[in-house]
């Protein structure tokens, strides 16, 4: 399969490739769960951050990066967690963010910091954003929850389409 | 050029042959795989075991009963949101459960030769009421959708406050769950904290009912700050916390929420355990079983089953 760094590469390439489940226009390098990919001898280990404690797509990502590597000659692949340092939604690529922004869904602004004890909110806090459909910033937050868990649930009350932002977390 | 595609199977039919995409079929999978799971220095294996079980339990006990929840909350948005906070909960509780596992596997039940279930299943599933170490706060009826909020405000102020301090913990496993679990909290306790002040401020019912349930649930509070065995032993040794050292700091983020929503602290006895004993010892309400038995009824009867 050539000089090892081209495996290297070849095998860094695939499992950059392979897609968020839940949202397919994000790959997993763009969404920052992909930490490392490294080969030793004829073995690929991949090593990925879950997003949330209990996402439900993390087994099929693993699934997922197994297949895309066995179908293209690595047989012997090994999927690892790691979860220091924990995900932040500051992981995802600015291609992703433009991603999110080109399939309707809004991106996640700066997480918040982990200096100090964290605080009670009592009022939502106010997220400065843009309608990903008319551009309006007259939004208003339905809900801090969403379809998945990584998003929020938002209306845009100039064009008064519903959209999703990812959290900041 | 269309795919050849199987009408015999409804799955063939949807997926045109390829699974790639699809959540299911997948097998069991470590959530720790990789992880570094190996003691930290001066740690007894049984003593972080146990102490990940009762965090686990909480966790897991307090994520079946929002569960309830889904397709009953008051709307739509609220069914989502209870869904989303059990779902976090439940992914701690699988963490914790395996790193119990890991530290020490002789707590695990036993399942027949060759059973594909893990051990943070067998954990889960195959444990009786007296081994489930969490506190009884969790494990009663929701009530209503004002006492569920109420529930949570405490529950949610408690945890994250000791996930905080958790964060420091020796024990790489715990040190990552609990900085995880805090970003996570952070929104659970606010969702309950503006729910609470929106309910006591709405109309006379709505108070009427959170407040109601605020005085149901708070005889359990005590149970959330007395010290067991366990956890004195993984404070000493750093690797866990001592939920008596967070009392202050919950007290003063409760008060906050109280005081901006015109409620007093419920004037009410703690629940006094049996012989001394309370949930971290496995002492439960009959509550409990009943939860335990609609968690674990499809598991126990598929003990070599595979999901
Ligand atoms: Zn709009």
């Amino acid at each position: 399969m050539g000089s090892p760094v081209s495996v290297l590469d070849r095998a860094r390439g695939l499992a950059a490739s392979v897609t968020d489940p839940e949202m397919p226009m994000l790959t997993l390098e763009d969404l920052g769960v992909l930490r490392d990919v490294e080969v030793d001898g004829a073995r690929v280990v991949v090593t990925i951050t879950p997003t949330y404690s209990g996402c439900p797509a993390m087994a099929t990502m693993r699934d997922d990066l197994v297949h895309r590597l066995h179908d293209h000659g690595f047989d012997d692949v090994a999927v690892k967690v790691s979860l220091d340092p924990a995900w932040s939604s500051d992981w995802i690529t600015e291609r992703g963010r433009q991603a999110l922004a080109d399939h309707g869904l809004s991106a996640p602004g700066p997480a918040p910091s982990l200096e100090g004890p964290v605080a009670l909110t009592l009022i939502p806090r106010r997220r400065s954003l843009a309608c990903p459909r008319c551009g309006s910033s007259e939004v208003e937050l339905t809900s801090e929850f969403g379809p998945t868990a990584c998003k929020a649930l938002y209306r845009c009350t100039s064009c008064l389409e519903p959209f999703e932002h990812v959290k900041e977390i | 050029m269309v795919e050849e595609v199987d009408h015999e199977s409804v799955y063939d039919g949807l997926l045109g042959g390829d699974d790639s995409q699809w959540a299911f079929g997948t097998d069991f999978e470590d959530p720790l795989a990789g992880v570094d799971t190996t003691l930290p220095d001066g740690v007894e294996g049984r003593a972080l075991a146990l102490y990940c079980i009762m965090l686990a339990d909480d966790a897991l006990v307090m994520s079946q009963r929002l569960s309830e929840w889904c397709s009953n909350a008051p709307d739509l948005e609220e069914d989502i949101a209870l869904a989303n906070i059990a779902l976090d909960l439940l992914g701690q509780s699988r963490l914790l459960l395996a790193r119990a596992a890991a530290a020490d596997p002789s707590l695990v039940p036993a399942l027949p030769e060759g059973s594909p279930i893990p051990a943070e299943d067998a954990l889960a599933y195959f444990r009786s009421d007296r081994e489930f170490r969490n506190v009884r706060l969790v494990e009663g009826p929701n009530g209503d959708f004002g006492q569920t909020i109420a529930r949570l405000l405490l529950f949610s102020t408690w945890r994250l406050a000791l996930f905080e301090k958790l964060a420091a913990s020796r024990d790489k496993v715990l040190s990552a769950v609990a900085v995880k679990g805090v970003k996570e909290m952070t929104y659970h306790r606010d969702y309950a904290g503006r729910w609470f002040l929106t309910l006591a401020r709405g109309t006379d019912e709505s108070r009427r009912r959170v407040v109601g349930g605020l005085t149901e649930i708070w005889p359990l509070r005590a149970e959330l700050f007395a010290t067991h065995e366990v956890e004195s032993l993984v404070a000493e040794s750093t690797v866990g916390v001592d939920p008596a050292t967070v009392a202050d700091e919950v007290d003063v983020l409760l008060e906050q929420v109280f005081s901006l929503s015109g409620v007093e602290r419920p004037d009410v006895a703690p629940l006094a355990g049996v012989r001394g004993e309370t949930g971290r010892d496995g002492l439960h309400t009959e509550a409990h079983s009943r939860l335990l038995a609609e968690l674990q009824v499809v598991a126990r009867a598929h003990p070599m089953g595979q999901w």
